[in-house]
Order: C-alpha cells, then structure tokens, then sequence
C-alpha cells in the first residue's frame, strides 16, 4: 500500500510533464523539436536554480518569499559592481554570491535563534533586497564587459539545433550536486529530518537550528545565482526584475511533488516542476493568439490540481492506516 | 489593564517617536490648511492614503487571528477594482451615464465575496494549508483580472463612482470614512458578539473548538469571506481614486502591506489573540513612515528597506524566546 502511495506522488509529476509536453507537441507543429526543449531549460535556469535553493528550505517546513527579491538585487549588483565599479566579472560575480549568501545567513539566524516565522522573516527580507536593489539604481543598467558577453552568449552545440546556454549547464550541474547531496549525506537527511518533526529531530540531537540557518544561507545562494543567471540571460541588470518570482518557485517545487509542510520532496521533483512551468509558458507562446495572463491562471489551474491530488493521495494513507488498527 | 495595553505599546512608541521627530524637524507636517473644499495637509494625506491597507487588515487580522493567511488580498483588489471600471466603463459606452454606480460597487464586491468563499472553501472543507490555498488566487487572481480587462488599463468617468475615492465629507476624505467605518463595524462583530470570541477559539485550538461545538468550518469561511469583501471594497476605492483599474499593478503586494499591518499590531501570526485596533495603528504608522520618509525627499525605495528593519525588529521584540528569556529574568530579579 504504502509503495503504491509513494510510486504515486513521485511519478505523477513526471507523467503530466511527458503528457503536457507531447499534447502540445501534437497541437503546435514544431513544438518537439529538441531545439524548443532545449530552449525550455535555458529560457527558466535562473527559475530552476532558485526553485532547487527554495526546495532545501520548504523541505525543512519553511518558506523563503525573499527570493524573486534576491534575484532581482543580485542582477542589479552584479550590473553595477562590472558597468559602474569597473570590477573583473569574476570578482563581482563572487560578490554578489557572497552577499546573497549573506543574506541567507541573516533570515536563517533570525528565523533558528529567535523562532520567528519564516514567512515574515522572509517577507522582511523581501522589501529588504529589493529596496537595496532600487537603491543602487531604478534604471536598468547594461554589462559591455567582453569577458560577460562572452559567457552570457556560450552556446554548447549539442544535436539537431539544440544547445545549451552557461545558464542551462549550471542549472543542471546544481541539480545534480544539490540532487545528491539531499540523497547521500548527513545534512541532507537532516534536512527531511528537521521538515519531519523539528522536535524529534532536536531531540534526535540533530544540530537543528545550524540546519534552519544552512538551508536559508544555499536558498540566498542560488536566489544570487538566479541573479547572475538572469543578468548573463539578459546581459544587464533590472532592479525589479524577477518580481513575484518566489510564487512561480513556489509553484514548481509544489507541483513537483514537494509537501509545503515539510519532509518530503525531491530536487528531481522541482526540476520537473520547473520544466512544466516552462513548458506551459512556450506553449502559450506558440499558441499566439491567448494572452500572457493565461499563464498565470494555467499555472494556478496546474497547482490546485496537484495540490489536490498529494491531499487525495495522503487521505488515502491516513484510512489505510486507520483500517490497519 | 496594563497588561492588556502591551501588544498596542509597541506600534504606539515607534508612531509617537516617527511623529515627535517629524514635530521637531518639519513641524509643517502637522499643518492642515483648507484648500477649494477640501482638507490639506500631511496628516490628512497619511489618513487618506493608509485607508486602503486599513481596510485590508481589517479583514486581514480575522484570517490571521483563525491561524490562516490571506495572501490573495492584493489580487482580489485588482479583480474586484477591474470588475466595477468594467461594469462602468461598459454603461458609459452604451447610453452616456446611467446610474451604473451601484452595480459596479454590488459587483466588484460580489467578486470580492467569490474570493473569499472560494479561500474559505479550500482552506476549511479541502483543508490545504492557507499559504497555499490562497497563494492559488493570488497567481491566477492576477490573470483573471488581466482577462477581464483584456490586458488594458479600463478607465471611466462616473463621478459619482470616482466621489469614493476622491471626494470628501464633512472636510474629512471618503476613503478614510469608509475605512473608520469598516473598522467599526469588524470590532462591533468581533467585540460585541460571539464571533470575535469563536475565532480566538478556532485560532488557538481548532480541535477543542470543534469538540466544543463550534462549527470551525464556518468560522474560518467567515474570516476568508471578510477578508475577500474587505479586499474587494480597497480594490473599489483604489480604483475610483484614479478613475481607472490596472489589472497588473493594483494591489500589488498589498497583501504584505496588510500583513505587515496586523503583525506590527500585535497580533501574533500563529493565529489566536487578535487586535483590530492594533492592525489599523500598524497600517497608520508604515504609512507615516512612508510619508515621512518621501517628504524629507529621501528616495522610496529607502521606505522598503525601512519597512524590512521594522518587520524585523518587531518580530524580535514579540519573539517568545525574547519573552522567555524576559521573564526569566524578572523572575531571578523577584528571587
């Protein structure tokens, strides 16, 4: 019983992207050609590598709003510190992943020593960043650096017209390492452990408070990453881009099969969930003639649906265990 | 009676201390003068321009006091304000200006009334958890509203219907009557009937409510329904203040305006205790503090991250490890 309740929640993730993908592969002529597929990872990387740092804090029961905020002031840094600051891309790159990181750190203290809700925390953090990003310019700001232009135009030629962009090869390299990291070792397990029951994990004597402040500091860390992502993506930095990007985060690792209350989950889950964001988005587009805010009313179409089948599936469970008394 | 003052202490000293600085640096801020009929002045503005939020978490700190969350205030806003300018830009095109006012008010709030009973639903009878269950209309909210005004920003000329948002009465402007007055009326419902108390009860401990024969479900529904109406009527005023509705930008992030509103307020977000009063000196103060800080020609986005260290800092001070580690203290001192 309690496999068939499993192969459920991991698999229907992955069989409503393959039918999502194929019923507008049989609706849009051109839509299968894996150039299109491809373009998918590279359109969303900076989405995807913030949705795998968000994944590592809704895991632990929490909830980090200050994303789509962090993306959005890593952008703009990023732009000034190589257009204003005259700084190697390298280092400013450093930076901005430092700072963002930082940030982490700070919402995860605040959040693990003062018992703080999560939400507000984030929701400080939130006017936080993106105050400090309108702060060091309300106007966008363009990179000429050759060294950024160079990797921010990087295509790997794969088959058929398919490539990869710097932002497509990072976003699965992170998958990966973050997949197996959550999979292999010791905070990873804690991880699920503290999402499970907090308590029972510090009673476990698992370090739980250094978990919390952990999983925030990689959540500002790959939101920092989506905002080199997105300004290599775009080659200049916007400080309010990437608004309201915590929600479609959100989205793609709850239809990715992640429980919002913590414990269960997986990186392969909220990649998936990434690639159906993406996938109803390019379909929209191909379509043509529906309007952008189809999208967002797909989307929450999307959501309801799953959320309704992980609450369908673990009503199951629970009458499965009541009958086993 | 001093113990029971403490949640409204806080928000109270940072409004007093925002004020007294405002009184010693830019003692103009307290001017009010009388200008072609209407009132002028900073403090009227701050009234003026707090009302929407005021309105918000009014409806907002019920939700919260059930232990839930209404993250889909700022797109109902915007459905409810693209509902009436559709209504009234829709009667102006067909015969020059019939009284369209009161359908287009009846049906931005009959939008606002769906959405609340549609949060409501999920969050009670489905039980998701409210972030989620809200969050759904809070995304596709935002679509809906783009749908009904097809992408465009709908704009009209009822005067009447602007007079909600731009007119005044008795010199005092309507936004702030309307928001006085839903203040009223949630604390006379809250305070004065058994309803206020049901949602502490519902809030602190659903469970022994529900053994207790309160009908939880439709206590939480009643919260969200509120909060969705409350959210629907700030929509209204927005929209009649500028005579137009803007699908993408109305009430955005108003949601954690509201919030931010009844945190500061003292209500506790773990649902239970609640102050109306407190969420509406919550909503007055961020918005002196941004009038403040606008007026001394600092830029707006300094507010956001003024806004930040406030949230911050009063989630410290209401912080039950803080309060432990207080009282543990007091104790050794009574020891």
């Amino acid at each position: 019983m309690k496999n068939w309740r499993t192969t459920v929640a991991t698999w229907s993730p992955a069989v409503v992207f393959v039918v999502l993908y194929l019923v507008f592969g049989f609706m849009f002529k051109g839509f299968l050609e894996p150039r299109v597929g491809f373009n998918i990872i590279k359109d969303n990387a900076f989405l995807g590598v913030t949705a795998i740092g968000l994944t590592f804090v809704i895991l632990t029961g929490g909830i980090d709003l200050s994303v789509g905020s962090v993306v959005g002031f890593s952008g703009i840094f990023l732009a000034s510190l190589i257009a204003q600051q005259h700084m190697h891309p390298a280092m400013a790159i450093l930076i901005v992943l430092c700072s963002g990181t930082l940030l982490g750190v700070v919402q995860g203290f605040l959040i693990a020593k003062f018992d703080i809700a999560p939400f507000l925390v984030t929701l400080g953090g939130l006017f936080f960043a993106r105050g400090l990003a309108l702060t060091i310019s309300t106007e966008s700001i363009q990179i000429e650096h050759p060294w950024f232009k160079e990797i921010g135009l990087y295509s790997f030629k794969l088959f058929s017209g398919a490539t990869l962009s710097a932002g497509s090869i990072v976003f699965i390299i992170l998958a990966i390492i973050t997949g197996l990291i959550l999979k292999f070792t010791f905070f990873g397990r804690t991880v699920y452990a503290v999402g499970g029951n907090q308590d029972s994990a510090n009673l476990m004597g698992l370090p739980v408070p250094r978990t919390i402040i952990s999983v925030y500091a990689i959540s500002g860390f790959t939101a920092a990453i989506g905002g080199v992502l997105f300004s290599l993506y775009t080659l200049s930095g916007n400080a309010v881009a990437a608004t309201g990007l915590e929600l479609d985060a959100i989205a793609a690792a709850v239809i990715g099969g992640t429980l919002l209350s913590g414990g269960y989950g997986t990186i392969t889950g909220t990649v998936i969930g990434v690639m159906i964001l993406g996938t109803v988005q390019t379909a929209i587009t191909f379509q043509g003639t529906l309007s952008s805010w189809w999208t967002k009313i797909f989307i929450g179409s999307l959501l309801l649906a799953f959320i309704l089948l992980q609450k369908a599936v673990g009503q199951f469970d629970r009458s499965a265990n009541q009958s086993n008394h | 009676m001093k113990k029971a003052l403490t949640p409204l202490a806080a928000p109270l000293i940072l409004l007093a201390i925002i004020l007294l600085i405002n009184a010693i640096f830019w003692p103009s801020f307290f001017s009010i003068r009388w200008f072609e009929g209407h009132l002028v002045g900073s403090l009227v503005d701050v009234a003026n321009r707090a009302a929407p939020v005021m309105i918000l978490s009014a409806g907002m700190v019920l939700v919260i006091a059930t232990g839930g969350v209404d993250l889909s205030v700022g797109a109902v806003m915007a459905i409810a304000g693209s509902v009436s300018a559709f209504v009234l830009a829709g009667a102006e095109k067909k015969t020059g200006t019939p009284p369209a006012t009161t359908q287009a008010i009846g049906s931005g709030l009959l939008a606002g009334l769906s959405g609340g009973l549609l949060n409501g639903f999920l969050v009670s009878v489905v039980k998701i958890q409210p972030i989620i269950a809200t969050l759904l209309l809070m995304v596709a909210g935002r679509g809906i509203a783009q749908l009904i005004s097809d992408g465009q920003i709908i704009t009209f000329q009822n005067p009447a219907f602007a007079a909600i948002g731009a007119g005044s009465k008795f010199l005092v402007p309507n936004p702030v009557w309307i928001a006085v007055a839903v203040v009223l009326i949630v604390s006379l419902i809250t305070r004065r009937t058994s309803f206020g108390l049901f949602l502490e009860s519902v809030g602190a401990n659903a469970v022994a409510s529900r053994l207790s024969g309160i009908n939880v479900n439709l206590v939480k529904t009643s919260a969200y329904v509120v909060s969705g109406l409350c959210a629907a009527l700030a929509g209204i005023v927005m929209t009649a203040d500028i005579k137009a509705a803007d699908a993408n930008n109305l009430g955005l992030y108003y949601e954690l305006d509201a919030i931010l509103a009844v945190a500061i307020g003292g209500t506790l977000l773990n649902g239970g205790k609640f102050s109306v009063a407190g969420a509406v000196i919550g909503a007055l103060l961020m918005q002196t503090l941004t009038t403040t800080v606008t007026s001394w020609g600092i830029d707006r986005s300094a507010t956001l991250i003024l806004k930040a260290l406030i949230v911050v800092t009063v989630c410290i001070l209401q912080s039950p490890k803080i309060k432990e580690k207080w009282n543990s203290r007091k104790k050794e001192v009574l020891a």
